[in-house]
């Protein structure tokens, strides 16, 4: 089996949980920077995928499935954008050429994102797999993935024996989870569009890693693992009830604010704040899952609600602690019994 | 306090909370069948006053901009246990509010909210200005899917958030209306975000069909802005019913189609000019010119309280039909015209029967 994409946090977990399959003999770990974190024994080699030597290390490695999972958002380290696209694309487009000339690839894993859907007030509420995207998205992360799913959908077409499985995940959190919406998420104030609440999806790592897992093995009965797949927890939760549950204070602004803010900021290399990002955060996006459910076999461990509080957890309390807040409103329900003798309420509880 | 004028009231309260509403609601204007409304009537302000008053402290301290809302709709409260109760269920919801500990479906509706803040927000300018008459509430069904059809006018589409109020309110199952609105709304800033909260999604297909395959309560306005922005001289007139899209989504869902027509929303905002430069640059459908509006500025923006009946009619069955009638374009031409037949039929009833447009 051949990872791309290691270097990263949710990479490396990937490839530590792999090994421990029966099914698993051995477990190439390729990426451009050599990983912070250890591998679990599996063997790591260090090339970039956007250089035809991944031709050479598939062909070496005789790996049947390969699980792509450097289709990413932000640079690792110190990497511009153009560097991400170009991994992104340039390098998905080199690891399919070099699957299509590799004759025992079998599966090919392609980690997306429900970025593909763009987020439009005109868009239906709920998107299926099949939805076709209103506006589609401009720039940025959401055009790689966009992009890439089209060459995977070649690759596919010209080699209709490869089972080809791409996930579109919802936005990644978890407590080590370094997506740009975590880094929002621990901002001590939380910059928001006025007049917008938009509802939000989240999946769990360890639901990734265990969605990532069933793709990259035979199916089991009754369930079929190729195909596109939408893959969030259940529920939906509203950015306003996040930043509630957080104990983060808004801070609303108009539109055209937050988007001058963002390339403000943008410019300035602070974060990495981008417009589909701000769309998001404007018109929500929430997608179906009953595909994964029904044909991929799988029921995510953690809703989406209770991934956020695995989140949360992970992080300092806020401004606003939403315990002091509750403490507080029991304060007052306190106050106003005595007068009355009546027993306590539910509010107190 | 106002206990001893209220006391009659208070025997409905104590039974149990759901009660509650449906009997204040009764008492309202525009349920005539009740033996004393009058009482009721006169009594309802003073302990809302009351309640307000006892408040103000709670809300200034939470900054909970809802609250005042919430216990200015929740009037006709009265009683120490009553009083004592409602501060308690005040004070959980907010409690709920500020740690986000409330749910919200996959549409964003907060069910919670509509029922404690945007309803009861709303419910004045339902019972007390619109004054809201509501037949044949009957011909919409205890539970599963239906589809109701209404007629669109106003200028403003406060008709449809009445059909939402005049649903939840008189149906013996209190049933969620979920309304079908169109982009623009979806495109506001604040009007996107209290359209989702209270239930309302895009006005689509998939949207459409999803919330019927759940068993909700739909609610469309086919004629869209050609019906909400037309001038006052074609008042009650239907407009062309789009194309037909709803009939099609509730042949494959199998859902009857209940017409609905609304009669006292065409006046309250008469729009005698339109102003297309305006429109195009603001990028709205229609900028509407009243005989206030804009030159009164605010003011010229406050409706005319006309007197407002809408009539739930007849169900349409959708599901005799075989899977492929939903792509029948002869069979969903005729079956629009059946709808558009009806609802245009009982306007003209409506109006017939109607004394005035303000009584």
């Amino acid at each position: 089996m051949l990872v791309t994409g290691v270097a990263r946090q949710l990479g490396g977990r990937f490839v530590r949980r792999i090994q421990r399959d029966p099914e698993v003999d051995r477990v190439i770990a390729v990426d451009a920077v050599p990983p912070g974190h250890h591998l679990g024994g599996a063997e790591f080699i260090q090339a970039d995928i956007r250089q035809p030597t991944i031709a050479r290390v598939l062909a070496e490695s005789g790996a049947d499935t390969v699980v792509h999972m450097d289709v990413t958002g932000t640079a690792l380290g110190s990497g511009s954008r153009t560097t991400v696209k170009e991994t992104n694309v340039i390098g998905t487009m080199q690891l399919l050429g070099a699957c299509q000339k590799s004759p025992v690839v079998k599966r090919l894993v392609v980690k997306s994102s429900t970025n593909v859907y763009g987020s439009a007030p005109r868009d239906p509420a709920v998107f299926t797999e099949t939805t076709p995207p209103k506006s589609l998205p401009s720039g940025g992360f959401a055009k790689d993935t966009v992009e890439v799913e089209g060459y995977v959908r070649g690759f596919a077409r010209r080699r209709p024996d490869v089972a080809v499985c791409v996930l579109r995940f919802a936005n990644i959190l978890g407590p080590t989870a370094d997506s740009p919406l975590a880094s929002y998420f621990s901002l001590p104030v939380l910059p928001t569009v006025f007049g917008y609440d938009p509802r939000l999806q989240f999946v769990h790592e360890d639901d990734v890693i265990e969605v990532l897992r069933i793709a990259s093995h035979d199916p089991e009965r009754g369930t079929l693992n190729s195909g596109t797949f939408n893959i969030a927890g259940d529920g939906v939760l509203l950015l306003s009830q996040c930043s509630r549950r957080l104990g983060r204070p808004t801070v609303p602004l108009l539109l055209p604010a937050v988007t001058w803010a963002g390339s403000l900021v943008r410019t300035l290399g602070m974060t990495d704040f981008s417009p589909e990002q701000i769309r998001l955060l404007t018109h929500g996006r929430v997608v179906s899952t009953v595909q994964m459910r029904e044909t991929l076999g799988y029921q995510p461990k953690y809703t989406t609600a209770e991934t956020f509080a695995d989140f949360a957890r992970s992080q300092g309390p806020g401004l606003l602690p939403p315990e002091a807040l509750a403490g507080a409103v029991d304060r007052i329900a306190a106050l106003s019994r005595p007068d009355s003798g009546h027993p306590p309420t539910p509010s107190a509880n | 306090m106002a206990d001893a004028k209220v006391i009659p009231f208070d025997d409905d309260r104590s039974r149990a909370g759901a009660v509650q509403r449906p009997q204040r609601r009764r008492s309202g204007g525009s349920r005539r069948k009740n033996g004393e409304p009058a009482l009721v009537r006169e009594v309802q302000p003073l302990p809302g006053r009351d309640f307000a008053q006892d408040d103000v402290p709670v809300t200034r301290e939470e900054q909970e901009p809802e609250r005042p809302q919430n216990e200015g709709g929740e009037v006709g409260e009265s009683g120490q246990g009553g009083l004592e109760r409602r501060i308690a269920h005040g004070l959980s919801f907010l409690r709920r509010r500020l740690t986000g500990d409330y749910e919200v479906d996959d549409f964003g509706y907060d069910e919670e909210l509509t029922d404690e803040v945007l309803m009861p927000a709303l419910r004045p300018l339902y019972e007390k200005y619109f004054r809201v008459e509501v037949k044949g509430i009957e011909n919409i069904p205890a539970d599963g899917g239906a589809l109701i059809v209404a007629n669109h006018s106003g200028t403003i589409p406060l008709d449809g958030v009445m059909m939402q109020i005049a649903v939840h309110d008189n149906h013996p199952a209190s049933r969620h209306l979920r309304l079908l609105a169109a982009d623009l709304v979806f495109m506001l800033p604040v009007a996107n975000e209290l359209a989702r909260k209270a239930g309302h999604t895009l006005a689509c297909a998939e949207d459409a069909e999803r919330l019927l395959g759940r068993g909700e309560l739909v609610g469309v306005m086919p004629e869209g802005f050609k019906g909400i922005g037309k001038p006052f001289s074609e008042r009650y007139k239907l407009q062309r019913f789009g194309r037909g899209g709803f009939v099609s989504t509730a042949l494959r869902k199998g859902v009857p189609i209940i017409p609905c027509s609304i009669v006292g929303a065409e006046e309250i905002y008469p729009m005698i000019g339109n102003s297309k430069t305006l429109a195009r640059i603001l990028g709205f459908p229609y900028f509407p010119i009243t005989p206030t509006f804009p030159w009164l500025g605010p003011l010229g923006a406050i409706p005319l309280p006309t007197k407002w009946t809408i009539q739930f009619g007849e169900p349409i069955p959708t599901d005799g039909y075989p899977p492929e009638a939903a792509e029948d374009p002869m069979l969903m031409f005729n079956l629009t015209d059946q709808v558009r037949e009806q609802i245009q039929h009982t306007l003209y009833k409506l109006l017939v029967q109607r004394r005035s447009v303000f009584f």
